[in-house]
Protein backbone atom coordinates (compact mmCIF):
# COMPACT_ATOMS: atom_id res chain seq x y z
CA UNK A 1 0.00 0.00 0.00
CA UNK A 2 2.18 2.84 -1.17
CA UNK A 3 -0.72 5.20 -1.84
CA UNK A 4 -0.28 8.72 -0.48
CA UNK A 5 -3.35 10.89 -0.30
CA UNK A 6 -2.95 14.07 -2.29
CA UNK A 7 -5.92 16.36 -2.55
CA UNK A 8 -4.17 19.14 -4.49
CA UNK A 9 -5.50 18.06 -7.88
CA UNK A 10 -9.05 17.80 -6.50
CA UNK A 11 -8.85 21.20 -4.84
CA UNK A 12 -7.83 22.75 -8.14
CA UNK A 13 -11.11 21.57 -9.61
CA UNK A 14 -13.15 22.21 -6.49
CA UNK A 15 -15.12 24.98 -8.16
CA UNK A 16 -16.30 22.42 -10.72
CA UNK A 17 -17.58 20.23 -7.90
CA UNK A 18 -19.38 23.19 -6.36
CA UNK A 19 -20.97 24.04 -9.70
CA UNK A 20 -22.02 20.42 -9.96
CA UNK A 21 -23.47 20.55 -6.46
CA UNK A 22 -25.40 23.71 -7.33
CA UNK A 23 -26.89 21.97 -10.33
CA UNK A 24 -27.74 18.89 -8.22
CA UNK A 25 -29.61 21.13 -5.79
CA UNK A 26 -31.38 22.94 -8.60
CA UNK A 27 -32.44 19.64 -10.19
CA UNK A 28 -33.74 18.35 -6.88
CA UNK A 29 -35.52 21.58 -6.09
CA UNK A 30 -37.30 21.77 -9.44
CA UNK A 31 -38.21 18.09 -9.46
CA UNK A 32 -39.46 18.01 -5.89
CA UNK A 33 -41.51 21.16 -6.39
CA UNK A 34 -43.28 19.71 -9.41
CA UNK A 35 -43.38 16.31 -7.71
CA UNK A 36 -45.08 17.79 -4.64
CA UNK A 37 -47.91 19.16 -6.77
CA UNK A 38 -48.26 15.82 -8.55
CA UNK A 39 -47.98 13.99 -5.23
CA UNK A 40 -50.63 16.07 -3.48
CA UNK A 41 -53.07 15.66 -6.34
CA UNK A 42 -52.33 11.93 -6.54
CA UNK A 43 -52.71 11.51 -2.77
CA UNK A 44 -56.21 13.01 -2.85
CA UNK A 45 -57.02 10.67 -5.75
CA UNK A 46 -55.68 7.67 -3.81
CA UNK A 47 -58.05 8.30 -0.91
CA UNK A 48 -60.98 9.20 -3.16
CA UNK A 49 -64.05 6.99 -3.02
CA UNK A 50 -64.37 7.30 -6.80
CA UNK A 51 -62.64 4.46 -8.60
CA UNK A 52 -62.15 6.69 -11.62
CA UNK A 53 -59.80 8.87 -9.58
CA UNK A 54 -58.34 6.16 -7.37
CA UNK A 55 -57.40 3.50 -9.90
CA UNK A 56 -55.30 5.55 -12.35
CA UNK A 57 -53.51 7.12 -9.37
CA UNK A 58 -52.81 3.66 -7.98
CA UNK A 59 -51.46 2.44 -11.31
CA UNK A 60 -49.15 5.47 -11.62
CA UNK A 61 -47.75 4.98 -8.13
CA UNK A 62 -47.29 1.23 -8.61
CA UNK A 63 -45.48 1.54 -11.92
CA UNK A 64 -43.14 4.30 -10.78
CA UNK A 65 -42.34 2.76 -7.42
CA UNK A 66 -41.58 -0.61 -8.93
CA UNK A 67 -39.22 0.66 -11.59
CA UNK A 68 -35.61 1.56 -10.73
CA UNK A 69 -35.10 5.25 -11.14
CA UNK A 70 -32.06 4.69 -13.36
CA UNK A 71 -34.24 2.76 -15.78
CA UNK A 72 -36.77 5.62 -15.77
CA UNK A 73 -34.01 8.15 -16.42
CA UNK A 74 -32.63 6.15 -19.35
CA UNK A 75 -36.10 5.43 -20.70
CA UNK A 76 -37.10 9.10 -20.71
CA UNK A 77 -33.85 10.26 -22.26
CA UNK A 78 -33.26 7.53 -24.82
CA UNK A 79 -36.58 5.82 -25.51
CA UNK A 80 -39.10 8.66 -25.42
CA UNK A 81 -37.43 10.61 -28.27
CA UNK A 82 -38.07 7.54 -30.45
CA UNK A 83 -41.74 8.14 -29.71
CA UNK A 84 -41.46 11.78 -30.65
CA UNK A 85 -41.08 13.19 -27.13
CA UNK A 86 -37.69 14.87 -27.11
CA UNK A 87 -36.29 16.82 -24.18
CA UNK A 88 -32.87 18.26 -23.35
CA UNK A 89 -30.74 16.39 -20.82
CA UNK A 90 -31.62 18.58 -17.88
CA UNK A 91 -35.30 18.87 -18.72
CA UNK A 92 -35.49 15.15 -19.31
CA UNK A 93 -33.98 14.42 -15.90
CA UNK A 94 -36.16 16.93 -14.08
CA UNK A 95 -39.20 15.46 -15.80
CA UNK A 96 -38.24 11.95 -14.68
CA UNK A 97 -37.34 12.88 -11.13
CA UNK A 98 -40.55 14.93 -10.83
CA UNK A 99 -42.66 11.93 -11.87
CA UNK A 100 -40.64 9.73 -9.53
CA UNK A 101 -40.97 12.20 -6.61
CA UNK A 102 -44.68 12.49 -7.32
CA UNK A 103 -45.21 8.79 -6.72
CA UNK A 104 -43.17 8.70 -3.52
CA UNK A 105 -44.59 11.94 -2.15
CA UNK A 106 -48.12 10.72 -2.98
CA UNK A 107 -47.59 7.83 -0.58
CA UNK A 108 -46.16 10.14 2.09
CA UNK A 109 -49.07 12.57 1.69
CA UNK A 110 -51.63 9.79 1.60
CA UNK A 111 -50.48 8.50 4.97
CA UNK A 112 -50.67 12.06 6.29
CA UNK A 113 -54.19 12.54 4.95
CA UNK A 114 -55.41 9.33 6.54
CA UNK A 115 -54.20 10.51 9.94
CA UNK A 116 -56.50 13.55 9.92
CA UNK A 117 -59.68 12.99 11.94
CA UNK A 118 -62.85 12.90 9.82
CA UNK A 119 -64.48 15.27 12.30
CA UNK A 120 -62.44 18.19 10.99
CA UNK A 121 -63.85 17.78 7.51
CA UNK A 122 -67.35 17.59 9.00
CA UNK A 123 -66.74 20.71 11.04
CA UNK A 124 -65.70 22.45 7.83
CA UNK A 125 -68.78 21.20 6.00
CA UNK A 126 -70.99 22.28 8.90
CA UNK A 127 -69.93 25.91 8.55
CA UNK A 128 -70.63 25.80 4.83
CA UNK A 129 -67.16 25.29 3.37
CA UNK A 130 -66.90 23.41 0.08
CA UNK A 131 -64.78 20.26 -0.17
CA UNK A 132 -62.11 22.22 -2.03
CA UNK A 133 -61.97 24.94 0.64
CA UNK A 134 -61.70 22.25 3.30
CA UNK A 135 -58.80 20.65 1.45
CA UNK A 136 -56.87 23.87 1.00
CA UNK A 137 -57.56 25.51 4.37
CA UNK A 138 -57.72 22.57 6.73
CA UNK A 139 -56.66 19.20 5.36
CA UNK A 140 -53.56 20.12 3.35
CA UNK A 141 -51.91 22.36 6.00
CA UNK A 142 -52.49 19.75 8.71
CA UNK A 143 -51.34 16.92 6.49
CA UNK A 144 -48.19 18.86 5.66
CA UNK A 145 -47.36 19.22 9.36
CA UNK A 146 -48.06 15.54 9.99
CA UNK A 147 -45.73 14.36 7.26
CA UNK A 148 -42.79 16.69 7.83
CA UNK A 149 -40.57 14.04 9.47
CA UNK A 150 -41.06 11.51 6.67
CA UNK A 151 -41.06 14.28 4.08
CA UNK A 152 -37.59 15.22 5.26
CA UNK A 153 -36.14 11.77 4.58
CA UNK A 154 -37.93 11.55 1.23
CA UNK A 155 -36.53 14.90 0.15
CA UNK A 156 -32.99 13.89 1.14
CA UNK A 157 -33.37 10.61 -0.66
CA UNK A 158 -34.61 12.43 -3.79
CA UNK A 159 -31.71 14.85 -3.60
CA UNK A 160 -29.27 11.93 -3.59
CA UNK A 161 -31.08 10.46 -6.59
CA UNK A 162 -29.90 13.44 -8.64
CA UNK A 163 -26.54 11.64 -8.86
CA UNK A 164 -28.19 9.35 -11.41
CA UNK A 165 -28.34 12.26 -13.83
CA UNK A 166 -24.63 11.52 -14.41
CA UNK A 167 -25.84 8.56 -16.46
CA UNK A 168 -27.12 10.93 -19.14
CA UNK A 169 -24.20 13.35 -18.79
CA UNK A 170 -25.99 16.08 -16.85
CA UNK A 171 -23.06 18.00 -15.31
CA UNK A 172 -24.16 17.64 -11.68
CA UNK A 173 -21.92 16.73 -8.75
CA UNK A 174 -21.37 13.03 -9.51
CA UNK A 175 -20.76 13.71 -13.17
CA UNK A 176 -18.17 16.41 -12.35
CA UNK A 177 -16.49 14.14 -9.81
CA UNK A 178 -16.17 11.40 -12.37
CA UNK A 179 -14.69 13.87 -14.83
CA UNK A 180 -12.10 15.02 -12.28
CA UNK A 181 -11.39 11.42 -11.40
CA UNK A 182 -10.68 10.56 -15.03
CA UNK A 183 -8.57 13.66 -15.57
CA UNK A 184 -6.49 13.50 -12.39
CA UNK A 185 -6.49 9.78 -11.57
CA UNK A 186 -6.90 10.77 -7.89
CA UNK A 187 -9.68 8.20 -7.45
CA UNK A 188 -9.86 8.04 -3.68
CA UNK A 189 -9.49 11.77 -3.09
CA UNK A 190 -12.09 12.70 -5.69
CA UNK A 191 -14.74 10.39 -4.32
CA UNK A 192 -13.96 11.29 -0.71
CA UNK A 193 -14.51 14.95 -1.49
CA UNK A 194 -17.66 14.29 -3.52
CA UNK A 195 -19.05 12.09 -0.74
CA UNK A 196 -18.29 14.77 1.84
CA UNK A 197 -20.16 17.33 -0.25
CA UNK A 198 -23.21 15.02 -0.35
CA UNK A 199 -23.03 14.34 3.38
CA UNK A 200 -22.71 18.02 4.29
CA UNK A 201 -25.53 19.04 1.94
CA UNK A 202 -27.85 16.34 3.21
CA UNK A 203 -27.10 17.29 6.80
CA UNK A 204 -27.92 20.91 6.05
CA UNK A 205 -31.16 19.86 4.34
CA UNK A 206 -32.11 17.75 7.35
CA UNK A 207 -31.37 20.64 9.71
CA UNK A 208 -33.48 22.98 7.56
CA UNK A 209 -36.37 20.54 7.62
CA UNK A 210 -36.11 20.19 11.38
CA UNK A 211 -36.20 23.98 11.66
CA UNK A 212 -39.35 24.09 9.53
CA UNK A 213 -40.84 21.37 11.71
CA UNK A 214 -40.11 23.33 14.88
CA UNK A 215 -41.42 26.49 13.31
CA UNK A 216 -44.71 24.90 12.28
CA UNK A 217 -45.25 22.79 15.38
CA UNK A 218 -48.50 23.67 17.09
CA UNK A 219 -48.36 25.31 20.49
CA UNK A 220 -49.80 23.26 23.29
CA UNK B 1 -95.38 27.86 3.46
CA UNK B 2 -96.21 26.97 7.00
CA UNK B 3 -94.00 29.38 8.89
CA UNK B 4 -92.16 26.50 10.49
CA UNK B 5 -88.44 26.92 10.95
CA UNK B 6 -87.81 23.20 10.59
CA UNK B 7 -90.07 20.64 9.04
CA UNK B 8 -89.06 17.00 8.89
CA UNK B 9 -91.45 14.68 7.09
CA UNK B 10 -91.24 10.89 7.15
CA UNK B 11 -87.44 10.82 7.34
CA UNK B 12 -85.90 7.48 6.42
CA UNK B 13 -82.23 6.67 6.64
CA UNK B 14 -80.42 3.38 6.23
CA UNK B 15 -76.84 2.22 6.40
CA UNK B 16 -76.92 -0.61 3.90
CA UNK B 17 -79.61 -2.98 5.12
CA UNK B 18 -79.89 -1.43 8.54
CA UNK B 19 -82.63 1.16 8.79
CA UNK B 20 -81.73 3.64 11.52
CA UNK B 21 -84.48 6.20 10.94
CA UNK B 22 -87.84 4.67 10.19
CA UNK B 23 -90.05 7.62 9.42
CA UNK B 24 -89.39 10.58 11.67
CA UNK B 25 -91.63 13.65 11.66
CA UNK B 26 -90.75 16.79 13.51
CA UNK B 27 -91.51 20.46 13.25
CA UNK B 28 -90.15 23.40 15.13
CA UNK B 29 -90.78 27.13 15.07
CA UNK B 30 -88.43 30.04 15.59
CA UNK B 31 -87.18 30.11 19.16
CA UNK B 32 -87.92 26.47 19.96
CA UNK B 33 -85.38 24.66 22.08
CA UNK B 34 -85.85 20.96 21.58
CA UNK B 35 -83.89 18.25 23.32
CA UNK B 36 -83.61 14.86 21.72
CA UNK B 37 -83.05 12.07 24.20
CA UNK B 38 -82.90 8.31 23.89
CA UNK B 39 -80.56 5.40 24.29
CA UNK B 40 -77.53 5.06 22.03
CA UNK B 41 -78.39 3.67 18.64
CA UNK B 42 -81.88 5.14 18.75
CA UNK B 43 -81.09 7.44 15.82
CA UNK B 44 -80.94 10.81 17.54
CA UNK B 45 -77.49 11.84 16.32
CA UNK B 46 -78.24 10.51 12.85
CA UNK B 47 -81.38 12.62 12.70
CA UNK B 48 -79.38 15.70 13.63
CA UNK B 49 -76.74 14.94 11.02
CA UNK B 50 -79.34 14.53 8.29
CA UNK B 51 -80.52 18.08 8.93
CA UNK B 52 -77.21 19.52 7.74
CA UNK B 53 -76.54 16.75 5.22
CA UNK B 54 -73.57 15.27 7.03
CA UNK B 55 -75.60 12.12 6.43
CA UNK B 56 -77.49 11.35 3.26
CA UNK B 57 -81.02 10.09 3.69
CA UNK B 58 -83.05 7.88 1.42
CA UNK B 59 -86.60 8.98 2.05
CA UNK B 60 -88.70 11.83 3.34
CA UNK B 61 -87.87 15.50 3.36
CA UNK B 62 -86.32 18.16 5.52
CA UNK B 63 -87.17 21.82 5.12
CA UNK B 64 -85.56 24.77 6.83
CA UNK B 65 -87.45 28.02 6.43
CA UNK B 66 -89.33 26.38 3.60
CA UNK B 67 -86.19 25.38 1.69
CA UNK B 68 -85.91 21.72 0.84
CA UNK B 69 -82.60 20.46 2.17
CA UNK B 70 -80.19 18.28 0.22
CA UNK B 71 -82.45 16.85 -2.44
CA UNK B 72 -84.70 18.01 -5.21
CA UNK B 73 -87.17 16.24 -7.39
CA UNK B 74 -86.63 16.71 -11.09
CA UNK B 75 -88.98 14.98 -13.50
CA UNK B 76 -90.17 12.62 -10.78
CA UNK B 77 -86.57 11.68 -9.92
CA UNK B 78 -85.21 12.48 -6.48
CA UNK B 79 -81.64 13.65 -6.75
CA UNK B 80 -78.98 15.21 -4.59
CA UNK B 81 -78.52 18.94 -4.98
CA UNK B 82 -75.17 20.28 -6.18
CA UNK B 83 -72.32 20.39 -3.66
CA UNK B 84 -72.30 24.16 -3.88
CA UNK B 85 -75.99 24.39 -3.08
CA UNK B 86 -75.64 21.90 -0.23
CA UNK B 87 -72.71 23.89 1.17
CA UNK B 88 -74.89 26.99 1.08
CA UNK B 89 -77.73 25.18 2.81
CA UNK B 90 -75.43 23.83 5.50
CA UNK B 91 -74.72 27.39 6.51
CA UNK B 92 -78.40 27.75 7.46
CA UNK B 93 -77.56 25.65 10.48
CA UNK B 94 -74.66 25.67 12.87
CA UNK B 95 -73.38 22.55 14.53
CA UNK B 96 -71.37 21.77 17.63
CA UNK B 97 -69.88 18.30 17.88
CA UNK B 98 -69.12 15.90 20.68
CA UNK B 99 -65.41 16.05 19.89
CA UNK B 100 -65.32 19.86 19.37
CA UNK B 101 -63.48 19.41 16.04
CA UNK B 102 -61.62 22.69 16.24
CA UNK B 103 -59.06 23.17 13.50
CA UNK B 104 -55.87 22.48 15.48
CA UNK B 105 -53.58 24.64 13.33
CA UNK B 106 -55.63 27.79 13.85
CA UNK B 107 -56.03 30.02 16.86
CA UNK B 108 -59.43 30.28 18.51
CA UNK B 109 -60.10 33.49 16.61
CA UNK B 110 -59.00 31.98 13.28
CA UNK B 111 -61.31 29.03 13.86
CA UNK B 112 -64.22 31.43 14.13
CA UNK B 113 -63.01 33.63 11.28
CA UNK B 114 -62.54 30.89 8.70
CA UNK B 115 -66.20 30.47 7.79
CA UNK B 116 -66.84 34.20 7.95
CA UNK B 117 -64.09 34.82 5.42
CA UNK B 118 -64.49 31.80 3.14
CA UNK B 119 -68.26 31.38 3.19
CA UNK B 120 -69.59 34.83 4.07
CA UNK B 121 -66.74 36.49 2.16
CA UNK B 122 -66.15 39.06 4.89
CA UNK B 123 -62.86 40.93 5.09
CA UNK B 124 -60.30 39.79 7.63
CA UNK B 125 -61.01 42.82 9.82
CA UNK B 126 -64.77 42.29 9.82
CA UNK B 127 -64.32 38.58 10.53
CA UNK B 128 -61.91 39.33 13.36
CA UNK B 129 -64.29 41.73 15.01
CA UNK B 130 -67.20 39.28 14.80
CA UNK B 131 -64.96 36.50 16.11
CA UNK B 132 -63.90 38.63 19.06
CA UNK B 133 -67.49 39.51 19.81
CA UNK B 134 -68.53 35.86 19.94
CA UNK B 135 -65.46 34.70 21.81
CA UNK B 136 -66.30 37.39 24.32
CA UNK B 137 -69.83 36.07 24.54
CA UNK B 138 -68.57 32.59 25.43
CA UNK B 139 -66.13 34.08 27.92
CA UNK B 140 -62.97 33.50 25.91
CA UNK B 141 -62.05 36.92 24.58
CA UNK B 142 -58.69 36.65 26.36
CA UNK B 143 -57.98 33.31 24.68
CA UNK B 144 -58.61 34.51 21.12
CA UNK B 145 -55.03 33.87 20.06
CA UNK B 146 -54.62 30.55 21.84
CA UNK B 147 -54.50 27.36 19.83
CA UNK B 148 -56.91 24.50 20.53
CA UNK B 149 -54.07 22.48 22.06
CA UNK B 150 -53.66 25.20 24.68
CA UNK B 151 -57.31 25.19 25.72
CA UNK B 152 -59.23 22.89 28.06
CA UNK B 153 -62.00 20.71 26.65
CA UNK B 154 -64.66 23.07 27.96
CA UNK B 155 -62.92 26.06 26.43
CA UNK B 156 -62.52 24.26 23.11
CA UNK B 157 -66.20 23.42 23.06
CA UNK B 158 -67.09 27.04 23.77
CA UNK B 159 -64.89 28.15 20.86
CA UNK B 160 -66.60 25.55 18.69
CA UNK B 161 -69.99 26.97 19.67
CA UNK B 162 -68.76 30.49 18.92
CA UNK B 163 -67.46 29.28 15.54
CA UNK B 164 -70.87 27.86 14.65
CA UNK B 165 -72.96 30.70 15.95
CA UNK B 166 -70.82 33.47 14.47
CA UNK B 167 -72.09 32.31 11.08
CA UNK B 168 -75.51 33.53 12.16
CA UNK B 169 -77.37 30.27 11.56
CA UNK B 170 -81.14 30.03 11.75
CA UNK B 171 -80.88 26.87 13.80
CA UNK B 172 -78.17 25.47 16.06
CA UNK B 173 -77.57 21.73 16.26
CA UNK B 174 -75.80 20.42 19.35
CA UNK B 175 -74.61 16.85 19.17
CA UNK B 176 -73.84 15.55 22.66
CA UNK B 177 -71.60 18.51 23.22
CA UNK B 178 -70.78 17.66 26.82
CA UNK B 179 -70.24 13.91 26.45
CA UNK B 180 -66.49 14.16 25.91
CA UNK B 181 -65.93 16.63 28.74
CA UNK B 182 -64.64 16.06 32.24
CA UNK B 183 -67.54 16.49 34.67
CA UNK B 184 -66.22 19.75 36.11
CA UNK B 185 -66.14 21.31 32.62
CA UNK B 186 -69.68 20.38 31.63
CA UNK B 187 -71.30 23.29 33.37
CA UNK B 188 -69.45 26.11 31.63
CA UNK B 189 -70.61 24.73 28.26
CA UNK B 190 -74.20 24.19 29.37
CA UNK B 191 -74.26 27.72 30.71
CA UNK B 192 -73.32 29.10 27.29
CA UNK B 193 -76.05 27.08 25.61
CA UNK B 194 -78.58 28.13 28.21
CA UNK B 195 -77.81 31.80 27.64
CA UNK B 196 -78.20 31.37 23.88
CA UNK B 197 -81.51 29.62 24.42
CA UNK B 198 -82.75 32.42 26.62
CA UNK B 199 -81.85 34.90 23.91
CA UNK B 200 -84.17 33.13 21.50
CA UNK B 201 -81.75 31.01 19.48
CA UNK B 202 -83.56 28.06 17.94
CA UNK B 203 -81.85 24.82 18.88
CA UNK B 204 -81.98 21.10 18.58
CA UNK B 205 -79.89 19.34 21.20
CA UNK B 206 -79.00 15.71 21.34
CA UNK B 207 -78.06 15.23 24.96
CA UNK B 208 -77.57 12.82 27.80
CA UNK B 209 -77.86 15.62 30.34
CA UNK B 210 -81.42 14.99 31.42
CA UNK B 211 -81.47 17.69 34.05
CA UNK B 212 -80.30 20.18 31.44
CA UNK B 213 -82.84 18.99 28.86
CA UNK B 214 -85.50 19.42 31.51
CA UNK B 215 -84.44 22.93 32.39
CA UNK B 216 -83.57 24.44 29.05
CA UNK B 217 -85.95 22.99 26.48
CA UNK B 218 -89.55 23.78 25.74
CA UNK B 219 -90.01 20.40 24.10
CA UNK B 220 -88.39 17.02 24.42
CA UNK B 221 -88.30 14.26 21.85
CA UNK B 222 -87.65 10.71 22.98
CA UNK B 223 -86.18 8.63 20.17
CA UNK B 224 -86.69 4.90 20.29
CA UNK B 225 -85.44 2.45 17.66
CA UNK B 226 -85.42 4.93 14.80
CA UNK B 227 -88.78 6.49 15.57
CA UNK B 228 -90.06 9.21 17.81
CA UNK B 229 -91.23 7.27 20.84
CA UNK B 230 -92.77 10.14 22.66
CA UNK B 231 -92.63 13.93 22.63
CA UNK B 232 -94.01 16.74 24.66
CA UNK B 233 -93.09 19.38 27.17
CA UNK B 234 -90.33 18.38 29.55
CA UNK B 235 -92.47 18.51 32.67
CA UNK B 236 -94.93 15.92 31.35
CA UNK B 237 -92.26 13.84 29.69
CA UNK B 238 -90.04 13.51 32.73
CA UNK B 239 -92.69 13.31 35.42
CA UNK B 240 -95.45 11.44 33.63
CA UNK B 241 -93.96 9.37 30.81
CA UNK B 242 -96.75 7.85 28.76
CA UNK B 243 -94.79 4.92 27.37
CA UNK B 244 -93.10 2.06 29.14
CA UNK B 245 -89.92 2.60 27.08
CA UNK B 246 -89.49 6.20 28.17
CA UNK B 247 -90.14 5.42 31.77
CA UNK B 248 -87.52 2.62 31.58
CA UNK B 249 -85.09 4.98 29.89
CA UNK B 250 -85.55 7.70 32.49
CA UNK B 251 -84.96 5.20 35.28
CA UNK B 252 -81.57 4.28 33.87
CA UNK B 253 -80.60 7.87 33.01
CA UNK B 254 -79.18 10.51 35.27
CA UNK B 255 -82.52 12.25 35.78
CA UNK B 256 -84.06 11.63 39.16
Amino acid sequence: MGYTLNFAAVWRSFDLLLEGLALSLALAFAAILIGAVIGLFTAFCLISKHGLARRPAGIYVTIIRNTPILVLVLFTYFALPQLGFRLGKIESFVFTLALYSGAYLAEVFRAGLLSIPAGLREAGLAIGLTEMQIRTSIIAPLMFRNVLPSLSSTIISLFKDTSLAAAIAVPELTFEARKINVETFRVIETWIVASCLYVVTCSILAALMRAVERRLSLPR
Amino acid sequence: MTGNLLEIRDLHKSYGDVEVLKGVDCTMVQGDVISIIGSSGSGKTTMLRCINMLEEFQGGSIRIDGQEIGYETVGGQRRRKSEKEIARQRALTGMAFQQFNLFPHMSAARNVMLGLMKVKKLSKEEARSIAEKWLDRVGLRARADHFPGQLSGGQQQRVAIARAIAMNPKLMLFDEVTSALDPELVNEVLQVIKTLAQEGMSMLLVTHEMRFAYEVSNRVIFMNQGRIGEEGNPREMFHKPRTERLSEFLKTSSFN
